[in-house]
């Protein structure tokens, strides 16, 4: 009976390339590994935002009015309503003059209880520094 | 010996990340290790049957045969990827899984060490 730490890294554009897109698709997929997986073992995903990665966490995107596609705004709150941990770099919103009311904090509107968490980088360094695998996205 | 868990998200033709990929995965395996591949995203042409090799592009059909052939590399590539890009479970190479990305996620649970190569 184990569980395995994997840190999805996004610091990706949104819409750019669809790396960050991916990151929380797979990252939303730990919650069914249990499948191939042995009794009691279990993947325990941890997504972190960082550099231009941050600019995904922006609100009211319109992607689906844009381009027909689900908003990375749609994924982060299905991920905030399956518990994932959403950690997001304090340091580069700043540098980007992002402030929090500005971000996809929660998925209260989904009935979600899990928000996203600013941290400094120095967190999410200790996030990443505790876990088995580190994904690049 | 140990087990290596490459993902690969670039493209077959315009990266030679997957040429790359390959390449290590060869390696690992005439050392004694076994691999697992996972493509998704645009490296999900990897597991196209029917490439066609011109000596401008990459071609790896065969080179992914062999591998298959040792009995120590086992790969899946991204079905809902492969799906939007119009490529087809009767177009798939001998030898590759569809699967969603849990399988990814499973094979990183049990590998020593997980490569992870982003796409484009």
């Amino acid at each position: 009976m184990a569980t395995r730490k994997l840190a999805f890294i996004v610091r990706s554009l949104p819409y750019k390339t669809e790396a960050s897109r991916l990151a929380l698709t797979h990252a939303i997929a730990s919650q069914s590994v249990e499948i191939y997986l042995e009794s009691g073992d279990s993947v325990d995903s941890v997504v972190a935002f960082i550099g231009d990665g941050v600019i995904n966490c922006l609100r009211n995107q319109k992607a689906m009015e844009m381009y027909g596609v689900t908003s990375i705004e749609q994924h982060i709150k299905m991920a905030l309503l399956l518990d994932l941990r959403l950690l997001i770099c304090r340091e580069d919103l700043e540098t980007f003059g992002i402030r929090e009311d500005s971000l996809v904090i929660d998925a209260k509107d989904l009935t979600g209880e899990t928000t996203a968490q600013i941290v400094p980088y120095k967190a999410i360094m200790e996030e990443m520094g505790s876990s088995d695998h580190l994904l690049f996205f | 010996m140990g087990k290596l868990t490459i993902g690969v998200f670039s493209s077959l033709v315009g990266s030679l990340s997957l040429d790359f990929s390959v390449k290590l995965a060869e390696a690992a395996i005439e050392k004694g290790h076994s691999v697992d591949m996972w493509v998704s995203g645009n490296a999900t042409m990897l597991s196209k049957k029917g490439q066609k090799a011109f000596k401008d592009y990459s071609a790896l059909e065969k080179s992914v045969q062999k591998l298959f052939a040792t009995g120590n590399f086992k790969a899946a590539v991204c079905e809902a990827c492969a799906e939007a890009r119009g490529y087809h479970k009767e177009d798939t190479m001998e030898g590759w899984q569809r699967y969603s990305m849990d399988w990814y996620l499973a094979s990183c649970f049990g590998a020593d060490r997980v490569l992870h190569i982003g796409g484009e």
